[in-house]
């Protein structure tokens, strides 16, 4: 008699792409708001950006439950940060322990495929992004989820960040405006609508800048 | 090469033996939607022990608490271990004697917390859950997994629910239904469901749930319609068949 196997996963795909592109002095976040299984929508209007900090947003696809762990444990090591040390965890900071934290699970990971993004200590815009299990890089712009392989190359296209190799090292940060890189976003995001199953419905939008947080909205295809 | 599933090799002993593999007395969908004075809610009484249709009284939905209502499909075993966790929290809340007491939001929070938790530990609850509720005037509709992936929305459905009365719901659901056309297109769902879902039984209680509390109605079963003439003469047309 074989010893019996299990006949479920303790991991789903909940889908969804993710996008974040630095400024010289703002920082554009996107999500689509579907939330998937398998070949069904669970619901159109489920966001996947959150505020982890003042400055720092996070968007995440993959699988929801594991998302929604990691969220809530980031808030609470914030909540305690600010406790200790009066005052807002830093982009960069938070960065470095979301990358701890992924980490920590590095042998039942966190399906959770992030992007960061938000304004560094002086004021810059900046990304970081993230595999499962915490290895990140900071970086001029960035997409995870079921739609990136469709949404980086364009994005490498229109935004031709400088090698990070080169000397003296060249800021990634891109030249454009703030509605320039919000348009280019839409545009992104309408594109990855029309091949990938899993991205659609509606975009969210939010903007971090010297003023503070703003969010928008789009309609997007809900085929 | 064969790949190792997931839960071998991280500990292979008699704590195995504990861990559930698969559901036995299942339940089959519930679906529940807004409405304008609160949710309803609708879950037929089968209990089948995989294709036999093993007990047909079960009550799948219950009341938590003063604001909340419960329906689950999936394993019942496992539902009647949720309420009695759930008697347990509504317990404590109560003891606190401060006037305050839990909302659906919060029971919702907490069912997410112990299925994932469950699942964390590759021991699930094998239950899909729908929770809803109506506290200070606020209407709250939400949904776990076994797994715990959770949100909330303006209509929910579990398994079978999920691919027939979803398209329904999403096409004819708007906001501010009243009682009777709530009642009617949750009917129109589960009466698709039944001609559809090998699980399903005509035997079925909705519920409401309202600022005022809850209201789980007596079973009753739907009209169906089988005279269609195709199913009295389905090989007409088909030469050489009988």
């Amino acid at each position: 008699m074989t010893k019996q196997q299990a006949n479920w996963s303790p991991y789903d795909n909940n889908g969804g792409s993710c996008v974040a592109i630095a400024g010289a002095d703002y920082c554009v976040i996107a999500a689509d708001t579907r939330m998937s299984t398998g070949y069904n929508i669970l619901t159109r209007e489920y966001s996947k950006i959150t505020k982890l900090a003042d400055k720092c947003m996070m968007a995440s696809s993959g699988f929801q439950a594991d998302v929604k762990a990691l969220q809530k444990l980031l808030a609470a090591r914030h909540l305690i940060y600010q406790h200790q040390h009066n005052k807002q965890m830093s982009c960069p900071a938070m960065a470095q322990l979301l990358s701890n934290t992924l980490y920590y699970k590095r042998f039942f990971p966190y399906y959770s495929f992030n992007v960061l993004g938000g304004l560094d200590s002086e004021g810059k815009g900046c990304v970081y992004t993230y595999d499962a299990v915490g290895s990140y890089e900071r970086v001029g712009y960035s997409s995870q989820g079921s739609g990136s392989t469709l949404i980086m190359p364009f994005l490498d296209n229109q935004l031709k960040s400088p090698s990070p190799l080169l000397l003296p090292a060249q800021d990634a940060v891109t030249p454009l405006s703030e509605s320039e890189a919000v348009d280019l976003v839409k545009t992104v995001f309408a594109s990855a609508t029309e091949r990938d199953i899993y991205t659609g419905d509606k975009l969210e939008i939010v903007v971090v800048n010297a003023e503070g947080i703003r969010s928008e909205y789009m309609d997007l295809r809900k085929d | 090469m064969d790949q190792k599933p997931f839960s071998q090799g991280l500990l292979s002993s008699e704590a195995d033996s504990q861990r559930t593999l698969y559901p036995y007395v299942t339940g089959t969908s519930v679906v529940a939607l807004k409405y304008k004075d609160g949710i309803l809610m609708a879950a037929d009484m089968g209990g089948s022990y995989g294709s036999t249709l093993r007990y047909k009284s079960v009550e799948r939905m219950k009341s938590i608490g003063k604001h909340s209502l419960l329906g689950a499909s999936g394993e019942l075993s496992d539902f009647q271990e949720i309420l009695s966790y759930l008697d347990e929290l509504i317990l404590y809340d109560n003891m606190w004697d401060d006037g305050n007491s839990l909302g659906p939001k919060e029971v919702h929070s907490y069912l997410t917390r112990v299925m994932y938790n469950r699942r964390n530990k590759f021991n699930p609850l094998w239950s899909s859950l729908v929770l809803g509720g109506v506290k200070n005037g606020e209407k709250y509709l939400g949904m776990v997994s076994m797994i715990g992936v959770h949100f909330e929305d303006n209509h929910v459905a579990t398994g079978f629910g999920n691919h027939l009365a979803r398209p329904i719901l999403r096409e004819e659901w708007h906001e501010n239904l009243s009682f009777e056309d709530g009642v009617k297109l949750l009917e129109k769902c589960m009466r698709v469901l039944l001609y559809r879902d090998r699980s399903a039984v005509n035997k079925l209680q909705i519920a409401k749930i309202t600022e005022e509390g809850v209201t789980v109605s007596q079973p009753y079963s739907l009209k169906t319609f089988w005279g269609f003439s195709a199913f009295s003469n389905p090989t007409v047309g088909a030469e050489g068949s009988w």
